[in-house]
């Protein structure tokens, strides 16, 4: 087969349809912002009874509560198969990441299986955010010496 | 009106950080693990360069749900915490901010792993 | 004996008979083009288990007794059992023919696995060592799915290139040549690995058209046939995209299947309607469908000649996430008609 590897890759880029940009752009920008109206929805009832920080972190759980309540009933993946990014970007895309986890790990056990599997696809967000912040919080602690 | 005009700031800013992630799933081979690693760590870069302060104060839950938000929480965090305990502050801030989110994401994934069962999507 | 045609290919004297086959599936499967072609449906893909693993090793199990059934044979008459399925260790295969109570040898060649353990059983039951045997090979979407990619209920979309894991099961059971009213094995081409460079999981026709392409190349250069010879040269399962580009590199050689051409990965779902992406893929499907579709149009004389060409990407996801390309295998089978 005379057929280069940068040949077969051109014809392969050629030969794979795309993606339905529009369609999926369309889907991920109501999706996602209906979940964000939803959030301040949950923050502006949270205000009625607690003040304006912790009504914030209130919403947050509320929307991470149901992420894992639609996963469960198996209604999250359904909904992402349409909206992609849009289910995927919002905090909700984090808790569905960790719930499905949880379930589908369970059957090798609650401690190797959905303990040890939880974090399989949010892992890398719990390190390298921290550890981002990590980062910051320290040249922020020297440029207070120094400036 | 202000109300209204709350709601679709949020829709509106929502949406278009979701729009994004939406570019990079259908036009690059980046993977939804490393994409959300991507907006975490660019909410804390913007935070910290103070460009994302101004996004969360106009659009609310636009701003602070997107997962850049949580990057926002953790820049947040680190900030109060060295203006409280100095050095120390960058290793506490960033956890004592994100507690009640990564909390009850493992409190609730684990119920929903209790409880749940996987589903075939056939 | 097996005779050697040129440099790869395996000519039967014999011509190891298909005495029994059948084929099982799951839900999806069921609403596609070939539902009423299949011996058994499961709308419960779980089977009734607790785990996606055991449903599938119940599948394989199930399989075989059809097909042994159907051959007017009973395990025991079974001298090897040829096994493979796509997860870590077979062990679908092992839990699903423990109680068989048959010596198995348990093969590995990702979705070429029907074409590779029909092969190895033809050779065996036409070299005398064997009389009796079975090839069986099964996939399930969701053991797969757990395995190659996400949780089941991470939410996320599908590549337009990426194929769906049928959840199916397929079963041969060999006999040795003489029989009439069966198809028979007429010659065996095993692939080497070809590894076109492609690196992306969510392409994988992509990466196998080219051993496919070489594998029918050289079937077609050791016999001296042409696609002129054929009724059907059923790939399985390159699905759309690898289709495709396997027609672009044989067309290089000469070759051209055209109309002769049809696609495992394709037949067995509808891609219009059923959001499969390219098409269908796993083990199972090109077994469910040569077990079904393809078999019982040669018992009834509507194909005569079919190349069957297995086709597998031989990836962990291990060396996926290492960077490492996706090489890709292609064994065929000629299977002639009664």
């Amino acid at each position: 087969m005379n057929l280069t590897q940068t040949e077969y890759s051109n014809m392969t880029d050629k030969a794979s349809p795309p993606s339905k940009f529009l369609r999926n752009s369309i889907l991920a920008f109501v999706v996602g912002g209906a979940i964000c109206v939803i959030g301040q929805a949950l923050i502006n009832l949270w205000s009625m009874v607690l003040p304006e920080d912790d009504a914030k972190i209130a919403a947050s759980c509320s929307l991470i509560f149901l992420a894992a309540l639609f996963t469960a009933l198996g209604l999250y993946c359904k909904l992402a198969n349409y909206a992609g990014a849009g289910t995927l970007v919002p905090i909700t895309g984090f808790a569905n990441s960790i719930a499905a986890a949880a379930i589908e790990f369970k059957s090798e056990g609650l401690i190797l299986g959905t303990g040890v599997k939880m974090f399989i696809i949010a892992g890398p967000v719990l390190v390298y955010g921290p550890v981002a912040a990590v980062l910051y919080g320290i040249i922020a602690w020297l440029l207070r010496l120094f400036v | 009106m202000d109300m209204f005009m709350e709601y679709l700031k949020a829709f509106l800013v929502g949406g278009a950080l979701c729009l994004i992630g939406q570019q990079l799933i259908d036009r690059t081979k980046l993977t939804p693990a490393r994409i959300l690693v991507g907006y975490v760590v660019a909410g804390v870069i913007l935070t910290a360069v103070g460009l994302y302060g101004p996004l969360v104060e106009w659009a609310g839950a636009g701003a602070t749900v997107p997962l850049s938000g949580f990057g926002y929480l953790l820049a947040k965090g680190v900030e109060e915490g060295i203006r409280e305990h100095g050095l120390l502050g960058a290793l506490t801030g960033p956890f004592t901010a994100a507690a009640g989110g990564v909390m009850a994401a493992i409190l609730f994934g684990l119920l929903a792993g209790l409880v749940g069962k996987s589903h075939d999507k056939s | 004996m097996a005779t050697r045609a040129g440099k790869n290919t395996l000519m039967m004297q014999n011509k190891p008979c298909i005495s029994g086959f059948a084929a099982v599936a799951g839900k999806k499967e069921g609403e596609g083009p070939l539902a009423r072609r299949f011996d058994k449906l499961y709308e419960d893909t779980h089977l009734g288990q607790t785990t996606w693993e055991k449903a599938e090793s119940t599948m394989q199990g199930e399989v075989v007794n059809l097909a042994l059934g159907k051959a007017n044979l009973t395990a025991g008459d079974l001298q090897l059992i040829l096994a493979g399925d796509l997860l870590n260790q077979c062990i679908s295969s092992t839990y699903g023919l423990r109680e068989l109570n048959v010596p198995m040898l348990g093969l590995f060649g990702a979705c070429s696995t029907m074409a590779l353990s029909l092969g190895t059983g033809a050779v065996l039951v036409e070299s005398g060592a064997v009389q009796n045997c079975a090839a069986v090979t099964s996939s399930h979407f969701c053991t797969a799915e757990r395995q190659f990619r996400y949780p089941l209920d991470y939410g996320g979309q599908r590549a337009p290139t990426s194929q769906w894991t049928a959840t199916a099961a397929g079963s041969t059971v060999l006999t040795p040549g003489g029989n009439t009213g069966v198809p028979s094995v007429q010659a065996v081409t095993f692939g080497k690995i070809v590894d076109m460079g492609i690196t992306d999981m969510n392409n994988m026709g992509s990466a196998m058209a080219g051993a496919a392409a070489d594998t029918i190349t050289n079937f077609f250069t050791d016999t001296g046939k042409t696609p002129d010879d054929f009724d059907m040269v059923l790939t399985g399962d390159l699905s759309q995209v690898g289709s495709d580009l396997m027609n672009q590199i044989l067309v290089r050689s000469q070759i051209e299947l055209k109309e002769k051409h049809a696609d495992c990965g394709l037949l067995i779902y509808d891609r219009e309607t059923q959001d499969v992406a390219a098409g269908g893929s796993g083990c199972g499907c090109s077994a469910a469908v040569l077990c079904s579709y393809v078999l019982q149009e040669m018992q009834a004389g509507n194909l005569k000649n079919v190349l069957f060409v297995g086709t597998g990407a031989l990836m962990s996801p291990t060396s996926v996430q290492q960077g490492e390309s996706i090489p890709g295998i292609a064994h065929a089978v000629w299977i002639t008609g009664c």
